[in-house]
């Protein structure tokens, strides 16, 4: 029996792993101290092999002994074990963002993580939806209403939220000013996935991969079909799951 | 058991240097501790690496008493920021030449008070260590003396001049005929400006000894640099980049009988089998702009990480030592243009085109042993954000694993810089 657990900035995934499959798979917020969410969970199988990934993996293993691999690593693993074919894989998470290029036999060529700043990630859409009163959920769904959209010149989070306001009092449409970030956001992340160089494909994960809207904008943008994994938050997860262990 | 490190305090000296002593009195024991945890902590050190832990703890004292006792004789002290500047001259002069501090992160809010926040991290650290009078070696020179390598520098020497008095060299942005002509009367001013603080004129003999001063200097630089190649490392990337540093505030003549010194010592450690990591550890070259004192942030993650740094190449690394001077001259004027040409070949990307830096990286790579390519590059310095991409190029044509990164003086990127660290030394283990 093997867990894998990824504590990122917003939230903690963990997958149980055995026989071949996915037994089970919990997302809990990461709160104040993370490492306690993903020491409850890793109570209930005290006698699983673990390996931990993510901003707190290091933290996690001054508790627990368990082996440790970078979000890159357990992407890549997580990711070609949900595609076969996979080449191409862009992450987008609560705090940053990444591309990760695969050789043909899913090794790791090259990578490329955002600047220290929260654009084009999942806190800026959340930041974007909270100015505009939409809850997460519905942000998405309500950027997909509209055909219209303009321009947002800002990518940094706080001018960003300032130009939103603007938009507002100018009497845009909250529908036309959710696609308008939207748009941003896929166009920042196209460009970053351009700079790395893309087959025919993407493979989309981390919890952003779940706003439907953000992926058909992406697929436009880039011109080829975006994948995404059933549950996109856990392949992190489910990669340091299937990562031998050495102990 | 001797003494635990300490870096030394003397208000005194600092008091007659003008300094803000109250202030920088909390210097010494915050690096005391830095250099604790990222020097001492380290295993299987070379004993010889003592005389530089012992530079360290005289950064703020003993090395300053030395150098006010040759200002006090008349002879010239001067503060530079760059490679380019040659040393030679002010050595010829009987003086000092000092890198001056532009490495932490304290002095950058002084600056950021009257500098733009969008430029250079080491422009805003010097500008800042002057202002807030917070860096004995500052107060202790004569005068700075800047060059054109940057836009951020050569824009900043005209407002440090308002605190220092800050000269300019101009150095050309390319390698023709025309350029070298500039530049050979660049570095006759330069002697010139050197020569009226001593009041005397530096003549031949002073400046043949001084270019045989600083060739055995850069010569034993590059000893240590070859046997540190040595797989197993008989030294650490830190203690390395750490003597690169000292390299550029010590007196030379103690400071090459030393490194010579470390280096028997490594030679021994080599035929003995001794190593700092076994073979089998991720061995990195790092490249790009420089690391001023106390600028350990990428080698002290890459290290903890369980990597090793193999070289830098780096103005603080080969850039500093690869090339010497020729000692053949006859005359005053062939030895500043034997000076100049020397300089010349120094590959900073402030040049264009500057094609055989990429060259020397790669060169360097393989001398070194090194599985990946780090390049380091302070914010705001295009010129080298934008050389990367040629230099990427070449890795992947070479299928060299390649990784760019940006970053400054402050801590808030240290999680992620960390986390690429670790995926880059993955990549390389496959």
């Amino acid at each position: 029996m093997k867990v894998g657990i990824d504590l990122g900035s917003r939230t903690v995934k963990a997958v149980l792993w055995h026989n071949d499959e996915i037994i089970s798979h919990q997302i809990t917020e990461s709160s104040f101290d993370p490492h306690r969410q993903a020491l409850a969970f890793l109570d209930q199988y005290p006698s699983a092999a673990v390996v931990a990934t993510g901003y707190g993996r290091h933290l996690l293993q001054q508790h627990r002994p368990l082996n440790v691999i970078t979000e890159i690593k357990a992407h890549a693993i997580g990711a070609r074990h949900l595609f076969a074919e996979c080449r191409t894989i862009l992450d987008v998470g609560g705090q940053d963002s990444k591309v990760i290029l695969l050789d043909e036999s899913g090794r790791v060529s090259s990578f490329q993580m955002n600047d220290k700043c929260a654009a084009g990630t999942g806190r800026f859409l959340e930041m974007m939806s909270v100015s505009l009163g939409y809850e997460l959920e519905e942000f998405g769904r309500a950027a997909a209403e509209t055909d219209e959209g303009t321009a947002i010149n800002s990518m940094c989070a706080v001018f960003a939220e300032s130009e939103v306001v603007s938009l507002k009092n100018r009497g845009v449409p909250p529908s036309v000013i959710a696609r308008s970030v939207h748009l941003a956001v896929a166009g920042r992340l196209a460009a970053m996935v351009s700079k790395s160089g893309y087959g025919d494909h993407l493979f989309f994960c981390g919890g952003v991969a779940n706003n439907q809207t953000l992926v058909k904008l992406l697929e436009i943008q880039l011109g080829v079909p975006v994948r995404v994994p059933p549950n996109p938050s856990i392949t992190g997860a489910l990669g340091a799951a299937l990562h031998p262990i050495r102990l | 058991m001797s003494e635990p490190f300490k870096i030394k305090s003397d208000p005194e000296l600092w008091e007659k240097l003008g300094m803000d002593v109250s202030r920088f009195s909390g210097m010494p024991p915050m690096l005391t501790t830095a250099y604790t945890n990222i020097f001492l902590s380290q295993k299987n050190r070379p004993s010889e690496m003592a005389y530089f832990d012992n530079m360290i703890e005289n950064i703020h004292t003993g090395r300053i008493h030395e150098i006010m006792a040759v200002k006090e004789t008349g002879k010239p002290v001067i503060g530079t920021f760059c490679v380019y500047v040659p040393e030679e001259l002010i050595v010829a002069a009987g003086g000092i030449c000092v890198g001056l501090c532009g490495g932490a992160q304290g002095s950058i809010a002084d600056a950021e008070k009257i500098l733009p926040r969008n430029i250079c991290p080491m422009v805003k650290s010097a500008f800042g260590f002057k202002i807030g009078k917070i860096c004995p070696y500052f107060q202790a020179v004569d005068l700075v003396y800047g060059e054109t390598t940057c836009d951020a520098k050569k824009k900043t020497w005209e407002l440090l001049d308002r605190y220092v008095p800050t000269h300019v060299m101009e150095i050309p942005q390319m390698k023709r005929e025309r350029d070298k002509k500039l530049w050979v009367e660049e570095v006759k001013d330069f002697k010139a400006a050197v020569d009226k603080i001593s009041g005397t004129e530096t003549e031949f003999d002073d400046i043949a000894g001084a270019i045989k001063t600083i060739n055995a200097k850069r010569a034993a630089l590059q000893r240590l640099n070859n046997l540190r190649h040595f797989n197993p490392s008989p030294i650490s990337g830190r203690d390395m980049l750490l003597i690169e540093q000292i390299a550029f505030y010590d007196e030379p003549v103690r400071f090459t009988e030393k490194v010579h010194a470390l280096c028997n010592e490594l030679d021994k450690r080599i035929k003995d089998g001794v190593a700092v990591a076994p073979a089998s550890t991720p061995r990195i070259l790092v490249s790009g702009t420089p690391m001023a004192l106390p600028n350990w942030k990428l080698h002290n993650i890459i290290e903890s990480s369980g990597a090793i740094v193999v070289n830098e190449e780096s103005c603080i690394g080969t850039r500093y030592y690869k090339d010497l001077i020729d000692e053949g001259s006859t005359s005053v004027d062939q030895q500043l243009e034997r000076l100049t040409e020397r300089y010349m070949k120094i590959d900073c990307s402030c040049f264009t085109p500057n094609d055989e830096r990429i060259d020397q990286v790669i060169k360097e790579y393989e001398e070194s042993g090194a599985q990946g390519i780090i390049d380091y590059c302070l914010q705001f310095c295009h010129t080298y954000n934008i050389e990367a991409v040629k230099l990427r190029e070449a890795c992947e044509q070479r299928g060299i694993p390649f990784m760019a990164i940006e970053s400054d003086y402050s801590p808030d990127d240290v999680g992620q810089l960390q986390t690429r660290v670790e995926a880059f030394i993955e990549q390389i283990q496959g």
